[in-house]
């Protein structure tokens, strides 16, 4: 008699693995690339690669020579990871500092942990504070985009919108005067020309992403529309109260890190909560964080220390959100 | 607008390729095997003994205790013997062997194709035609109908729903059934409003069988006011007894609590035409439609088949085993049974026999959690799948019972989401009896 597989139901699988989820991140991550290359040149691809190589690599030799384990390296995590990081980094920074951010990333702040899935800390962002804190003339030297065809590599070298603006309140400057002295616009912040780093230059190719990610069912929108709510309501409060001294909701919005951070950091699964209603919390906590660090704070973007200070709340978030039970908060009749 | 339950679920492609097979009366076998657990409850005892000449239809055990089920002959000849045998999954069960000859079938029973539209018995009356017919729940479960129709005191029945969602892939003889016998199933869902004295009833059927849906609406206008029939959302687990009555009439059945705390009572399309038949027609349930499908076989069928007929009668029915085929299963993909003995027989319940190939049903290298939360997501239940199984491979009974393990409906919809193919359903349902063996040990307050 022929021998027959018996296994307990269900009988069938889907079609999502660990691997094509991140790979669609990837993917969801690629208009940002395209457009990073096309004002930067060279030195996005450089970055990306260094990124995701190191990254590659070092999880590599870690399961391999230390841990002596599986090796998981086929599942993008780990290029995702050393992506994510090189686009999260000033267009211009040097080879050598994405490399010593995705040794960290990926050395410390996941393979220490246990690898994939145990990571308390997004470990893109720890990468990327860790090089904030040890660089900080590195990482705040910001290229402004201008088209490498024409205006080659070096064309100008600033600040980002948020410290141009932070910066110029300290000295006294009319928050209009900031505004024209350096022809901030929305059109620009949506499609170019906005200094921040390499994945951020226009906001139209993350929306694009993340418009893609939610097709694919990759990510739920509760992070994303809860930080980017909270934030436009946490900064309309203090620009209607006070428009000379803070900066209006589509700026902070359109600015410093908020898409791409809310988008592709903060939906990190692995580092968010489990249910909707903790997903919730946690944006609105990261949106709030962000706003106390941008209003109040020493450094103009804030978002990253937002993540990673509620990437520590998670776990208690999980035990006091649960997802709505059947059964149990109804009143039948 | 299509109904749908209100949490999680999930959206298997539903490979309903057996949709055209008209129900086709399948060959009379020459050994039947007819099991005397084909319920839930305690096994028949026999009443016939080796030697004994049976008609098709007569009672051959009968039920033994208050949750059990008479089984009657689905073929005529004699008692070869009384043994027990493997059932699907290789246990020992005890079995009636009957061998075949010719097909003679009780006087008493009307083969007439003839439909029958009045009903001329009183509730109790059709309670206790139902259960001397045998009729159990053909939805899966196999839960005696009297019982299921005789709320326990204190209990009202408002609403019943006939169950035509068939939400698992690949079956279609609930669509079938109410293609072919349509009127049948009304009559068959009256006369259970009768027997609980309710006087709503739904019908159920999911928006991928426009053409029941059509059907039974032009029948249910015409001449069976009483009955509605809703449109349901293609997903699954729609057909599961809570997510149908949350679907249909918004009321959710309390944790650990029976449908009947909502004051519905559900039964399946299936069930209603053998209620049909054992009330107006008085044939008892031996008899039923089966499935036979899988994308590797040539043929899709659906068959009229008696019960006790063996695995492997159907495979050769259809062609053969396919060289690919690598596992079968009796019922649906998610919640069906893998089938280890291909000489084991078809039960009152057996919905379907379908044939997988190893691509379409290996399950991939499990990996770590990644926390997609896609579990939480799928659960209908509300639960935390990834929760529950760390919690059930650290053997934490007491935590385990405080995040609602029993809520458990075992859909599935975990496993088949797992991005990381981990085992989530095969842990949960281990610590589901731990939980139980827990609380039956607890001393009562």
């Amino acid at each position: 008699m022929k021998k027959l597989i018996v296994s307990p139901a269900p009988h069938l699988h889907g079609e999502k693995t660990t691997r094509n989820l991140m790979r669609d991140v990837i993917i969801a991550l690629s208009p940002s690339l395209l457009v990073s290359v096309y004002y930067f040149g060279f030195s996005a691809v450089k970055l990306a690669l260094v990124g995701a190589v190191t990254a590659v690599l070092v999880e590599f030799v870690i399961q391999r020579y230390i841990i002596k384990g599986k090796i998981t390296i086929n599942d993008y995590s780990a290029a995702l990871t050393g992506l994510l990081l090189a686009l999260n980094l000033p267009p211009n920074s040097p080879w050598w500092i994405v490399f010593i951010g995705s040794v960290v990333a990926i050395g410390i702040a996941k393979m220490t942990f246990g690898g994939i899935g145990q990571n308390l800390f997004n470990p893109a962002l720890v990468g990327r504070v860790f090089l904030l804190v040890s660089f900080p003339a590195i990482m705040t030297d910001w290229t402004i985009p201008a088209s490498w065809f024409r205006e080659g590599i070096d064309a100008n070298t600033g600040a980002t919108a948020l410290s141009i603006v932070k910066e110029g309140l300290a000295k006294g400057i009319p928050m209009d005067q900031i505004f024209s002295e350096n022809n901030f616009s929305y059109t620009q912040m949506l499609f170019s020309k906005i200094g921040g780093s390499v994945g951020e230059v226009s906001a139209f190719a993350l929306i694009l992403g993340f418009v893609y990610l939610l097709i694919r069912k990759v990510i739920k929108p509760h992070i994303p529309v809860a930080i980017i709510a909270t934030v436009m309501v946490f900064s309309g409060i203090f620009w209607l109260i006070d428009p000379g001294h803070y900066t209006d909701p589509l700026f902070n919005v359109l600015t410093g890190g908020i898409l791409i951070g809310s988008v592709f950091m903060a939906t990190d699964y692995v580092t968010s909560p489990m249910s909707t209603r903790g997903m919730v919390f946690y944006g609105v906590g990261i949106g709030i964080i962000t706003m106390l660090i941008r209003n109040f704070g020493a450094y103009p973007e804030g978002i990253s220390f937002a993540i990673l200070i509620m990437n520590a709340c998670v776990p208690l978030i999980n035990t006091y959100f649960k997802p709505k039970r059947f059964g149990r908060e109804v009143n039948n009749g | 607008m299509s109904r749908t339950f209100s949490i999680g679920g999930i959206h298997p492609s539903d490979n309903k390729i057996s949709v055209n097979a008209a129900i086709e009366n399948f060959p009379l076998m020459e050994m039947a095997y007819i099991s005397l657990s084909q319920h839930l409850g305690a096994p028949a005892e026999p009443v016939v003994a080796k030697g004994d000449k049976v008609k098709t239809g007569q009672l051959i055990a009968k039920a033994n205790g208050f949750i059990s089920a008479n089984v009657h002959s689905s073929v005529s000849g004699t008692v070869a013997s009384i043994e027990p045998l493997p059932d699907l999954a290789g246990n020992p069960v005890q079995h009636i062997v009957i061998k075949v000859e010719g097909d003679d079938w009780l006087e008493n029973i009307n083969r007439s194709s003839e439909i029958e539209r009045e009903i001329k018995m009183s509730g109790p009356e059709i309670l206790a035609k139902i259960a001397e017919c045998g009729v159990v729940g053909l939805g899966g479960a196999a839960f005696p109908t009297h019982i299921k129709l005789s709320p326990p005191p204190g209990k009202k029945a408002e609403y019943l729903i006939i169950n035509g969602a068939e939400c698992e892939p690949y079956l279609t003889s609930d669509y079938r059934l109410m293609l072919e016998q349509p009127e049948e199933i009304l009559i068959g869902a009256k006369i259970m409003m009768k027997a609980l004295n309710v006087n709503k009833c739904f019908l159920g059927i999911e928006d991928n069988k426009p053409k029941a849906i059509k059907k039974m609406k032009g029948l249910c206008s015409k001449s069976y006011p009483q009955i509605k029939v809703v449109s349901l959302l293609k997903k699954y687990p729609q057909g599961g007894e809570k997510q149908l009555i949350d679907a249909i009439v918004k009321r959710q059945v309390p944790s650990m609590g029976l449908p009947i705390d909502t004051g519905v009572v559900v039964q399946n399309v299936g069930t209603a035409l053998a209620v049909y038949e054992a009330v107006q027609k008085n044939k008892p349930l031996f008899e039923g439609i089966v499935t036979v499908t899988g994308k590797c076989m040539t043929e899709q069928r659906n068959f009229r088949m008696r019960v006790g007929t063996t695995f492997e009668s159907m495979i050769f029915a259809v062609g053969g085993f396919p060289k690919d085929a690598e596992k079968l299963i009796s019922g649906g993909p998610m919640m069906g049974k893998a089938v280890s003995r291909i000489d084991a027989s078809s039960v009152k319940s057996t919905s379907a026999l379908l044939l997988l190939t190893e691509k379409e049903t290996k399950r991939g290298e499990e990996g770590n959690c990644i926390r997609c939360a896609k579990c939480v997501e799928a659960c209908p239940m509300g639960l935390e799948p990834f929760l529950l199984n760390r919690l059930s491979r650290a053997g934490k009974t007491e935590e385990l019972e405080a995040n609602f393990v029993q809520d458990c409906i075992e859909c599935g919809s975990c496993i088949y989401t797992c991005p990381a193919n981990i085992p989530l359903l095969d842990t949960i349902r281990l610590s589901k009896a731990q939980v139980l063996k827990m609380l039956r040990t607890r001393p009562k307050k």
